[in-house]
This record gives structure tokens, C-alpha cells and sequence, in this order.
């Protein structure tokens, strides 16, 4: 277990442990596992080859194989990784609530809301219609959210639970009656890398990338934040706005990782959780091991859901919740609840 | 009357006075209650007047629809509502949490594996989903309050644990939905939604008596239970027995969650709900019991009748629409709760 | 000197850090004691093992010769009151309903909420000073308000024992002093009192028992006219100071001589 290891191995060293040091660490491990995940497979590369393929392609099966179907799966399941982590992070500084994750603020439901209805009428058949669908269905839901629930933390995480549940009774009753739709959307509801690589992922790829930079930006004034709206207001920071901005990038974060993977609901909080002893109260390192750690998992995940059976593949968003549960559990018995 | 009883009479007036609003909410809710009680007795294939229904109840009149279909519906409507809403109310007491629930601790999820398995692997009759139900719930909430229970209680490492468990079981649960035929996959889909269609008086008498029981054990304790709200150390010393409290805190309402799941499938919300629309309704400290089992009797009987009207004569499962309503009430509620800020 | 309430020879842990090693104290009855030290010096794990939050890994903290551990909850409620240093309250209490939160050790499942209940009450809140506030919710209070309902929740429990953690911060000085005058008039009316102060002048002013802890351990313990010289400053704040007699009571006043160098 990696990242109980290194965890470990932090706090033993204790403050003086140098984070850039660790940062470091932490790139080499998403290195280690993305030559991995690119290896491994049914078609086993060794890692030789696969760096071969990197810089020096020659249109060998290997070769093919790793640049055409490997690698863009091992960059969608980085992205995915570090939008679902840094939203996560974000969510639990601004709601000051070390329980919640992209989710609170009724993406996912809203993006199974979309699907759900897409497929009802019929429009959400492709990957692309259902990507298209999700990406509106969540944006929707996450405006709706923000609208009410936007002046305090805990009014914003009760109307997201209470929207959540809308949308999921509503479109639990369409599945019900409609066998077809049910049959699209339970494929489509538990979140795999398998296979998305080839819808057009540009766009969401993009956002994901320009928000991750956002987050980045936004996270000194977030510091402020999370010091408190009184202290954060005399250190000059815009509190509204910084919440607002917050608040628009989670949503293009989750939003997008759920449209190109679908609902993959652990990663947005067990990492932040993983990474906050380290991190040490500050947002900005909160969100850069975050950004490193997500992806590991999702990438470690996504190797287990290749050969964990031989028969077929296990989606990647199970593998993630039996990574992340224990090392949860592990971290919450280990060092206490402690919050943010 | 001496002048100091006139004293301590004014005193207890004026205490009684804070506490009208509660009186008054919760009357209104059992009317309330009655009320949406009624309309189930008369409404059905055939609509029944009210003073038919109220003549088949004293008995003067004899109608096996309304006495031996629609009665035990309805009893069972509001019976599991309050159980329902007593289970979230001392969840989210013990874990000091709006979001606490029975579900918290994987109860919902872990009753939902074992009725995968009944359907899957066994044959899927009511008695094995109901067994195997109870059975998964037990398991998993067990297992989450033994992860989280030794070297003192926390409230937020329940949830936490909860979280880690949930998300496990969850994800096993939709795996073992995929892998499995199109056919069982609604069929556990549908039991998974919660629904009161069908259940007759020879499936409730043994839940009743058991909610009864859990229900008045958690109206003894409710006392200590509220003191807890003062924190641990303050529990502690004005005279609480913190672990046994919590002990049965969690009998309580992991007993009512699942005996309420074993005949109904798991009814999501209810729980969730009731005790935060009882609180604001009532405007008391804490998590008063009272006001969240009236309200969670309301909102699931409610939401029966609108799961029978809404697409008859197809019926949908009470679940999809108390989740539904559920979310929208409390919506509404922080809507008005912003306007006023 | 007579004491009911003693801890012997107590090792006391919070989780792997061990705060204090065979410490052993006797709480005089009927007087005001007074804990100082400095931050983490042991003072409030020490107090809060006499109230039993804390099982001492090794010895024993005895009420009346019996273990505090082995007494039945509410007995014990009965006997020793406590006040935490940030107590949380409910959402949307009133300031009556908290205080009586503090009868809780006196009610029993049959008990119907009386006018003896009710008199507890008044008398605790007129004692606190918060009598005019019966009826406000507890969150709209200010700190100092807070703190005296607090106070008054406590004294509704009618505990012959009165323990409380830092009672004085958050208040301002009158109010500091005002809380101060209160516990040493409890003490009159037959009460034993235990504080942790921060407050070295308002101890040595108000108790009759001053403890001064360090490092977990008791460094000296006595009446503060007896044991606070410039010495035990020293060795316990690490303070160079010079002591004089405080100008209204007598009682001995710590002037430090550290200047901003």
C-alpha cells in the first residue's frame, strides 16, 4: 500500500520533512504507475518498450497498442484523477467539511439525471450524446445548488444532498418503467476508463486542464479562506468572489471527469483526505498533492480493473472504492477525523 | 394560593409557553397524519367515502378491501415513517451530523448486497429478501461500528468509517447489478427503490411489535440522549453513561432502519429528512424525537398515496417518491431560510 | 486540612503522550483552588481526570475513598460539577432550556419537570447573574454572557464540587472578576471550588490553595502568601519578576521585570 507507506513515512519524519521533497516523490510514483498502466493489460509491454513507443515509435503491434489505445487511456485516467482530487480539495476547504466531496454539489446526480433522460428519449445513445448530456446535466444541477445554497457552507452541502435526492428518485422512477433506458444508464452509472478513450475528449480535456490551473491560481486566496471570512476579509481577499470562482471550478472539474468516466464518486475524498497531514493547513500544497495523488490512484485503479479477473474487466470506479475504503478507514483510525 | 406558588406558577407558564410551538406543530402533524391516513383508506381501484371507511373501521360495515388491502398499508405507511424518522433523529443526536443516518453506517447498502444475493444466487422469494437483508445490513453496520468504536467514540469517525464502507459495498452492490441479466437487475433495482405495495397484516405484526419496543426504549432514553448535545465532556459529567447510551442509540436505530427495510425494501430520505423538517418545524434544540417521527409518518404515508396516484393504476415504489418530495421540502425550506437571512 | 477529593499517584496519557507521571494532590474541602502553569503544563488533563473524562493509565483518583470510575453516572454528577473550557451548545437553545440541562443528574424517567426543578433553575441563573436573559437563544449571546450561563448550567447540577477549566477566558476583566468574586462566594456558602486559572495575580487574590504545575508535575502547592516568591516563578513560568503586595488585598502580586529586549 503506497500511500499508506509514504503517509507513514511523513509523519514519522515529522514538519521538518522538506513538501517539495515529497512532492518529487510523488511524481516519480505517478511516473512509475503511468509506465505501469501503459504496460500492462492484456496485451502485456514490457517497460522498455513502452518507452520506446514514447520517443521512438515504430509502428510495431507494442507501439500501436501503447500510442493508440494505452496511452490515451493513461492520460484520461491522470486527468480524471487530478480533476476529481483537486475537487475534492476545493470542496472540503470552502465547505470547511472534511466529509465532502464533488458530489455535494449534485454533479453527479445531476449528470445521471441527464443520461437518464437522454436515453429516455432516445438521445443519449452514443458516447458522445451521453458526454454531452452529462456535461449539461451536471452544470444544471451545480448552478441550482450554488443559487441556494451559496451564503453558508452547511446550507450548500444540505441542498446538495436534497437535490441529489430529487434528481436520483426522479430518475430512478424513469428507470423503472423504462427496461431500455435502465439497461443504458447501469452501464453508463458505474465509472470506467474502459473504452471512453475514444469519444471526442478534447473539449472536456481541456477544461480540465485550464481549471486545474484555475485551482492553482485561486488557492492563495483560499488560504485566506479557510482561515475564516472575517480573517480572510482583513487579509484582502475577495471572499464572495473567491467562493464563487471556487465553486464554478469544481463543478467544470467533477463535471467533466464524470461526463468522460462516469460517476467515479471516492477519489474527490479520500484523497484530500490522504494528503492533508502533508499538506499541513495550507491549500496550495493541499491541491498539488492532490493533483499528484489523484491520479496515482486512478491510475493504480485502473491497472487492478485490468487484470484483477481474467475473465473481463472490473470497472475502474469499483477498484477505486476498494483502494480508497481501507486506506480510509486505515488513515481515520490511525490519525483521528481530524478536519480542515 | 401563597404568593410564592403564584411565583412558580408564572415560572412553569412561561416554560410551558416555549414549548407551544412544539405542542402545536406536532398536533397539527398527527392531524395531519390521520388525515393522509384516511385518504389512503379510501383511495384504490375503488374510491371509498370517507363515512364508509370510518363505519368499516368501527366495525359496523365489513369490507375485506379496505380492512385487510388498504389498512394495512396504511398502518404500515405511517408505523415505518416514524420508525424511520426516530432512526434519523438518534443518528444524526448520536453523530451530532444534519447529514447522519442510518445509512451512514451502511445499513441501507449492506441490506441491499443481501438482497442481490437473494435474487442472484438464491431464489428471491420475500422470505429469503427479507432475511437476507436484515442479515446484509447487520453485517455492514456492524462492521462499521466495530471499525470505529474501540479506543473511544467519535461521532465524525463513524461517519467517516460509514463513508469508507458505504462507498465499498456501494460499488459491489452496482458491480454484481451489472454482471447480472437485465430482468433480476430491475427486479432488485425496484426492491432496492423501497415500496409498501402488497404487504398484508400477516407480514407486519412481527415489525410492529419490534419498532414498538425500539420506539419506547429510545422515548426513555430520549433525555440522556439529547444531553449528549452538550459535548462529551459535559455528557459525562452531569451524569451520562456515554458508551452504553450510544450502544443503544445504535440498537435503536439500526433495529428500526432494518426492521423496516426487511418488509419494505430500503426507503430512502425518510430518515434523512424527517428529523430536520420535525427540528425547523418545531424550532427546539437539538433533534426532538417526537416532532421526527410524527413528520416521517407524514412524509411516507404522503408519499404512498402520491406513488399510487401519480401513474395509476401502475404503482410506483414509495421510494422513488419520498426521495423525490423529501428533497424538495427540505429545498424549500432553505430557500425561505436564505430569503430571510 | 481535609480532603475527599484526591488523586494518587495518577499517570495520565493522552493517547501516546504521557502528561503526567505519579502525581498525586488533595483537593482541600470547602476552599477555592487555584491551578496555574504554563500552556500544556498538565493543568487541565489534571482536572479533567478528577471528573473522569480521563481513566488514569496507573493510581487512583478517589472521592470519598471510593474510585470515581466506580461510581454509578449520575451519583457521581451529583457530587462533582464541571465546566469545560469550550462547552458546545445545541443549535437554537434558549438560555433557561441549557441551564436546565444542568438537572439532568437529579431527574429519573418518572420525574416530571417540577417547580422544585424550576427553583434549581432561577436560583442557579440569579447566581450567574443571567436571570434577565431566561429567555434569549444562547447563540446571540456575547462571549461574557455565554460564559456565565455556562456558569449557571453548572451551578444548577448543586454539586458540593466545582470544577472548572479556565473559566475566565474570553470575559473582560470586570467580567473576569465579577466571575472571580462569584466562585469565592460559592466557597462561602460552603463549596469546594477547583480552577484552572491563567491569571497568576487573580489566583494568588481569590484562592486559598494555589497549585503551580509544570511539565505535569506539582512544583509547589500551598496558601499563595506562603508560596509565591520570585523563586517559583522562575521555576515554573520561567519568569524573572519581582513579588509585591497587592496595593487592595495584600495578597501577593507578580511584577515581571522582563522588557522587550
Amino acid at each position: 500500500m503506497t500511500v499508506a507507506d509514504r503517509v507513514a513515512e511523513v509523519t514519522r519524519g515529522g514538519r521538518e520533512t522538506p513538501r517539495v521533497a515529497l512532492l518529487l516523490g510523488g511524481l516519480v510514483l505517478l511516473a512509475v504507475t503511468a509506465v505501469l498502466s501503459v504496460g500492462v493489460g492484456a496485451h502485456a509491454v514490457p517497460p522498455t518498450e513502452v518507452v520506446r513507443a514514447l520517443f521512438d515509435p515504430r509502428g510495431t503491434d507494442d507501439h500501436v497498442i501503447v500510442r493508440d489505445v494505452r496511452l490515451p487511456r493513461a492520460l484520461l485516467a491522470v486527468a480524471v484523477g487530478a480533476a476529481l482530487a483537486a475537487a475534492g480539495a476545493l470542496i472540503q476547504t470552502l465547505a470547511r467539511n472534511p466529509l465532502a466531496e464533488p458530489g455535494v454539489l449534485g454533479v453527479t446526480a445531476g449528470a445521471g439525471f441527464a443520461v437518464t433522460v437522454g436515453s429516455a428519449l432516445g438521445l443519449a445513445g452514443a458516447q458522445t450524446g451521453q458526454l454531452v448530456f452529462a456535461v449539461a446535466g451536471s452544470v444544471l444541477a451545480a448552478l441550482l445548488v450554488m443559487a441556494v445554497g451559496r451564503r453558508s457552507p452547511l446550507r450548500l452541502v444540505l441542498t446538495g444532498v436534497a437535490l441529489t435526492a430529487v434528481l436520483n428518485g426522479i430518475a430512478l422512477g424513469l428507470r423503472l418503467m423504462l427496461p431500455d433506458t435502465f439497461d443504458a444508464y447501469r452501464f453508463w452509472s458505474v465509472g470506467t476508463l474502459a473504452g471512453r478513450e475514444q469519444a471526442p475528449l478534447a473539449v472536456p480535456l481541456t477544461a480540465i486542464v485550464l481549471s486545474l490551473a484555475g485551482a492553482l491560481l485561486l488557492s492563495r486566496p483560499l488560504n485566506a479562506l479557510a482561515l475564516g471570512e472575517s480573517v480572510a476579509q482583513t487579509l484582502g481577499a475577495g471572499v464572495a468572489r473567491t467562493r464563487t470562482a471556487a465553486l464554478v471550478l469544481i463543478t467544470v472539474l467533477s463535471g467533466a471527469a464524470t461526463a468522460v468516466a462516469g460517476p467515479i464518486l471516492f477519489v474527490g475524498l479520500i484523497v484530500p483526505h490522504l494528503v492533508r497531514r502533508i499538506a499541513a493547513g495550507s491549500v496550495p500544497w493541499l491541491l498539488l498533492y492532490s493533483m499528484v495523488l489523484g491520479p496515482v490512484l486512478l491510475l493504480a485503479a485502473d491497472i487492478g480493473s485490468r487484470v484483477l479477473l481474467p475473465t473481463g474487466e472490473v470497472p475502474v470506479a469499483i477498484v477505486t472504492a476498494f483502494l480508497g475504503g481501507p486506506a480510509l478507514i486505515w488513515a481515520v483510525r490511525r490519525y483521528g477525523a481530524g478536519s480542515l | 394560593m401563597s404568593a410564592a406558588g403564584v411565583r412558580v406558577a408564572a415560572r412553569v407558564a412561561v416554560g410551558l409557553r416555549a414549548e407551544r410551538r412544539t405542542v402545536l406543530v406536532c398536533s397539527v402533524l398527527v392531524a395531519l397524519m390521520l388525515g393522509l391516513g384516511l385518504l389512503g383508506l379510501c383511495y384504490g381501484a375503488s374510491w371509498a367515502s370517507p363515512g364508509k371507511v370510518l363505519a368499516v373501521l368501527a366495525g359496523s360495515e365489513h369490507s375485506v378491501v379496505i380492512r385487510d388491502w388498504r389498512l394495512p398499508r396504511v398502518t404500515a405507511g405511517l408505523v415505518f415513517g416514524a420508525a424511520l424518522g426516530v432512526s434519523g433523529a438518534v443518528f444524526q443526536n448520536l453523530t451530532r451530523n444534519p447529514l447522519g443516518s442510518p445509512d451512514v453506517i451502511g445499513l441501507d447498502a449492506g441490506a441491499y448486497t443481501g438482497a442481490l444475493v437473494a435474487l442472484t444466487v438464491l431464489s428471491g422469494t420475500s422470505a429469503q429478501l427479507a432475511g437476507a437483508s436484515v442479515l446484509g445490513g447487520l453485517l455492514v453496520s456492524a462492521v462499521v461500528y466495530l471499525l470505529s468504536a474501540d479506543r473511544g467514540f467519535s461521532g465524525l469517525r463513524l461517519v467517516v468509517i460509514g463513508i469508507a464502507v458505504n462507498a465499498m459495498v456501494t460499488a459491489l452492490n452496482s458491480w454484481i447489478v451489472l454482471r447480472a441479466e437485465l430482468e433480476v437487475a430491475i427486479a432488485a433495482v425496484g426492491w432496492s427503490a423501497g415500496s409498501l405495495n402488497g404487504v398484508d397484516w400477516a407480514d407486519l405484526w412481527v415489525p410492529f411489535w419490534v419498532i414498538g419496543v425500539l420506539l419506547a426504549l429510545a422515548a426513555v432514553r430520549s433525555r440522556a440522549m439529547h444531553q449528549t448535545l452538550l459535548g462529551d465532556a459535559l455528557a459525562v459529567t452531569t451524569g451520562v453513561s456515554l458508551n452504553r447510551l450510544r450502544l443503544l442509540m445504535v440498537l435503536v436505530g439500526v433495529g428500526c432502519t432494518a426492521t423496516v427495510t426487511a418488509v419494505a425494501g430500503p426507503i430512502a430520505f425518510i430518515a434523512l429528512a424527517a428529523p430536520q423538517i420535525g427540528r425547523r418545524l418545531a424550532g427546539a434544540p437539538g433533534i426532538p424525537l417526537l416532532p421526527a417521527a410524527l413528520a416521517g409518518a407524514v412524509l411516507l404515508q404522503g408519499a404512498d398515496l402520491i406513488a399510487q396516484m401519480l401513474l395509476a393504476p401502475v404503482a410506483l415504489p414509495v421510494g422513488v417518491v419520498s426521495t423525490a418530495i423529501g428533497g424538495c421540502y427540505l429545498i424549500w425550506l432553505l430557500t425561505k431560510e436564505v430569503g430571510r437571512a | 486540612m481535609s480532603a475527599r477529593l484526591t488523586a494518587r499517584e495518577i499517570t495520565l496519557r493522552y493517547g501516546d503522550r504521557v502528561v503526567s507521571t505519579r502525581l498525586s494532590l488533595d483537593v482541600p474541602d470547602g476552599a477555592f483552588t487555584a491551578v496555574v502553569g504554563p500552556n500544556a503544563c498538565g493543568k487541565s488533563t489534571l482536572l479533567r481526570a478528577f471528573v473522569r473524562l480521563l481513566r488514569p493509565d496507573d493510581g487512583r483518583v478517589e472521592l470519598d475513598g471510593r474510585e470515581v470510575g466506580g461510581y454509578p453516572s449520575k451519583a457521581l454528577a451529583k457530587q462533582l460539577g464541571f465546566l469545560p473550557q469550550d462547552p458546545v451548545s445545541p443549535d437554537d437553545i434558549k438560555v433557561r432550556q441549557l441551564v436546565a440541562r444542568g438537572r439532568f443528574p437529579h431527574q429519573s424517567l418518572l420525574t416530571v419537570w417540577s417547580a422544585g426543578e424550576e427553583d434549581a433553575v432561577e436560583e442557579a441563573m440569579d447566581a450567574a447573574g443571567v436571570s434577565g436573559l431566561a429567555g434569549r437563544p444562547v447563540r446571540e449571546l456575547s462571549g461574557g454572557q455565554r460564559q456565565r450561563v455556562w456558569i449557571a448550567m453548572v451551578l444548577a447540577q448543586r454539586t458540593p464540587y466545582l470544577l472548572l477549566d479556565e473559566p475566565t477566558s474570553f470575559l473582560d476583566i470586570t467580567h473576569q472578576y465579577q466571575l472571580l468574586a462569584l466562585l469565592a462566594r460559592l466557597r462561602d456558602q460552603g463549596r469546594t471550588v477547583v480552577a484552572v486559572l491563567h491569571d497568576i495575580n487573580q489566583a494568588c487574590r481569590f484562592a486559598d490553595h494555589l497549585v503551580a504545575m509544570r511539565d505535569g508535575r506539582v512544583v509547589a502547592e500551598g496558601k499563595p502568601a506562603d508560596i509565591v516568591d520570585a523563586a517559583l516563578m522562575k521555576d515554573v513560568f520561567d519568569l524573572p519578576s519581582v513579588i509585591v503586595p497587592d496595593p487592595v488585598t495584600g495578597t501577593p502580586m507578580v511584577v515581571p521585570t522582563l522588557q522587550g529586549e
